[in-house]
């Protein structure tokens, strides 16, 4: 940490995700105008050409994740944001990146679905999306902050993991952390990593693009850098090109899973609050996270032993912890704004150590801490 | 001389997946001539594609290639541009690939007039599927979608890219390759956004429908519909039905995206250091 003072600035959490990225080296940003996402590509409109960066208005939220693609594939960081509706129209090409290892950080601002569903209201309704949205096997990363300086910081982590794993991660923001003002601590650009694709070293003619190296991702060159290479959605082999050698789609498809899945100890971040001695678990991601908080606050008042685990990577998904968590707790309370979706993962680890409940709501409100009490409360007396 | 084309295949990726009496090689044939003689290095050129049979042209040539996904070729090939402005961006697609699914990439992208030249392989139906109709497929033709005959109008591709803001637009088939060469040398060599459209064949899934089932047959039926521009200005609208003009349609210099992009840049952090 630099001894030098901090610069202090109230931002708003689309700003802050502006920050972030600016300062993971971000320099290409392409979008499309979508509540409530838009103050991203506003702030990213203003930044970039200060830096000789470029921001792109594209026509429709396909074109945008293309070019973001395609800045990235020149040698540029490139990222775009969105919400719900902007998002289906990006799973195709967020597809594309998977396949082609072209590192790119997608932005969700969640809002209520499904379609035009709740514009400015918040909602977690995307987390199964993140993770499925586009077709086939692929990897995945998503990571859910909850408060604006760790929406900051987890920008800057979304990027670098695209980057060390060359693959498109999706940051999972929601109406409320989005549009929400705290106050954040700038940090300098020398106190954070910042992590840069790996790039050939090899002679250009030997040079085998799709050749992954023992942490099972490829060094990838920039077009123009004089190692020639080729591009495609199709399934490939080593060399780039399309072939339906069934050990080399094999290969491929467990390559590419297994590159983030193997990595999970570095990829998986989330905090505990309280859990030492609790025989409450509650589970909680992005803003609910923030009630859960004052939830186990007030449950340890009234001397009952709640604590919280808060996810922040959401994919890959932390099954150890909850497995080991389940075998310690109980009763785990998943609250979520959606009808279950993290709740199933969590069923899924625990594997009937513990018991698991869904806490919802749906109604484009956020869950406040007494909801998450009350239902506690509820079920220990059951 | 064949070597001045066969030195950018790449050879390992042989043979092709096209269907003899295709008309692909033809107009990748007149890509590379026209290319070699402007003298471009491989390094400096990314062609870009979408996703059919003439999409496939990106895997056969050694330059930086992509072969993306259906109807993409063009915001693929901006954000490549736009990230390194010094690239020489091709984007090759076909006719449903670039008049359907990229309809919209394909007018911004004119509007735009970025720097980038797209060349249309058009064999006026979806050939790779197995011959359902296009956007460019004539009203009164067949297709297998289409069996009771095509009820659409077909788009004017060059006059769409034209009132959209193109910079150069033109238009040739693939039984004058000497005329598409040059066309898509000087669409190549033009500052702004540039379209060469190429009529083309597919024996299999245009022709075996359309009572052209041979390639000879195809390439003379596409040489009796093309006429060129001056002969078709001249033909009254009755004369015109089923007629598709040749020729170069526009060819002007008007200012292009990335440098007014980079000039945005440069004023802003002038400005910026000013103060």
């Amino acid at each position: 940490m630099s001894n030098k003072n901090r610069l202090i600035k109230i931002l708003q959490g689309n700003e802050a995700c502006v920050e972030g990225a600016i300062l993971a080296g971000v320099r290409f940003f392409a979008g499309y105008p979508i509540t409530p996402a838009s103050e991203i590509a506003e702030g990213m409109a203003v930044r970039l050409p200060e830096l000789g960066g470029v921001f792109m208005q594209m026509e429709d939220e396909i074109a945008s994740m293309a070019a973001v693609i395609g800045a990235s594939l020149a040698g540029v960081k490139a990222m775009t944001a969105s919400s719900g509706p902007g998002i289906c129209l990006k799973q195709e090409n967020i597809g594309f990146a998977a396949i082609s290892e072209t590192p790119c950080v997608i932005v969700n601002a969640q809002r209520g679905g499904p379609s035009t569903g709740l514009p400015t209201k918040p909602a977690q309704g995307d987390v199964m999306q993140a993770r499925w949205g586009t077709h086939g096997d692929h990897p995945m990363i998503a990571l859910a902050p909850s408060e604006v300086s760790e929406i900051l910081y987890m920008t800057i982590k979304a990027i670098n993991f695209s980057e060390k794993y060359r693959t498109p991660v999706m940051l999972l923001l929601d109406e409320v952390i989005a549009h929400m003002r705290e106050k954040v601590s700038l940090p300098f650009p020398e106190d954070i990593e910042v992590i840069d694709r790996k790039r050939p070293t090899v002679d250009k003619e030997k040079f085998l693009p799709y050749k992954a190296d023992t942490d099972l991702v490829p060094p990838m060159a920039d077009f123009g850098s004089g190692y020639r290479y080729h591009v495609t959605g199709l399934i490939h082999n080593e060399k780039g090109y399309p072939t339906s050698n069934t050990q080399e789609i094999d290969q491929l498809i467990r390559r590419l899973t297994n590159k983030v899945e193997l990595n999970k100890k570095d990829i998986i971040i989330e905090e505990n609050y309280f859990l030492e001695d609790a025989k409450v678990a509650i589970i909680a991601y992005g803003s609910v996270a923030r009630a859960a908080q004052r939830t186990v606050k007030l449950a340890r008042e009234k001397g009952l032993k709640v604590g919280l685990l808060k996810l922040i990577t959401l994919w890959p998904f932390s099954e150890e912890t909850i497995n080991k968590l389940a075998q310690q707790v109980d009763l785990m309370v998943v609250a979520e704004m959606n009808l279950g979706q993290i709740v199933r993962e969590v069923q899924r680890a625990a594997l009937g150590e513990c018991r698991v409940i869904p806490y919802g709501r749906v109604d484009g409100e956020l869950i406040n801490p007494i909801e998450i009490l009350t239902k506690i409360e509820e079920e220990i007396k059951l | 001389m064949i070597k001045d084309i066969t030195q950018y295949f790449r050879k390992e990726m042989f043979p092709h997946i096209w269907c003899p009496g295709c008309g692909n090689g033809i107009v990748l044939g007149a890509i590379l001539r026209a290319i070699h003689s402007i003298g471009w290095e491989k390094d400096e050129i990314v062609m870009v594609s979408g996703i059919g049979c003439s999409s496939r042209i990106t895997g056969y040539v050694d330059f930086n290639t992509m072969n993306t996904t259906h109807g993409r070729a063009l915001p693929f090939a901006t954000g490549i541009k736009m990230a390194n402005p010094k690239l020489k961006v091709i984007a090759v697609m076909g006719d449903g690939d670039c008049a359907a699914i990229g309809g919209n990439h394909f007018i911004h992208s004119a509007r735009r007039n970025i720097d980038i030249t797209a060349i249309i392989i058009n064999n006026m139906i979806y050939g790779m599927t197995g011959g359902q109709y296009s956007p460019l497929t004539p009203t009164g033709k067949y297709g297998s979608t289409a069996p009771y005959g095509n009820i659409d109008q077909s788009f004017d591709l060059a006059a769409l890219a034209a009132s959209a803001g193109a910079s150069y637009v033109a238009r040739g088939n693939i039984f004058d390759v000497s005329q598409i060469t040059r066309f898509i040398k000087k669409a190549l060599l033009k500052k702004g956004f540039s379209v060469v459209e190429v009529i083309s064949d597919c024996p299999i899934s245009f022709g075996r429908i359309n009572q052209l089932r041979t390639p000879v047959q195809m390439l003379e039926w596409i040489k009796s519909i093309s006429v060129s521009k001056k002969v078709w200005e001249k033909l009254s609208k009755e004369e015109q039905v089923g007629k598709i003009p040749t020729g170069e349609f526009l060819d002007i210099d008007i200012p292009e995206y990335t440098e007014k992009y980079q000039n945005i840049c440069i004023n802003i952090q002038q400005e910026r250091r000013g103060k």
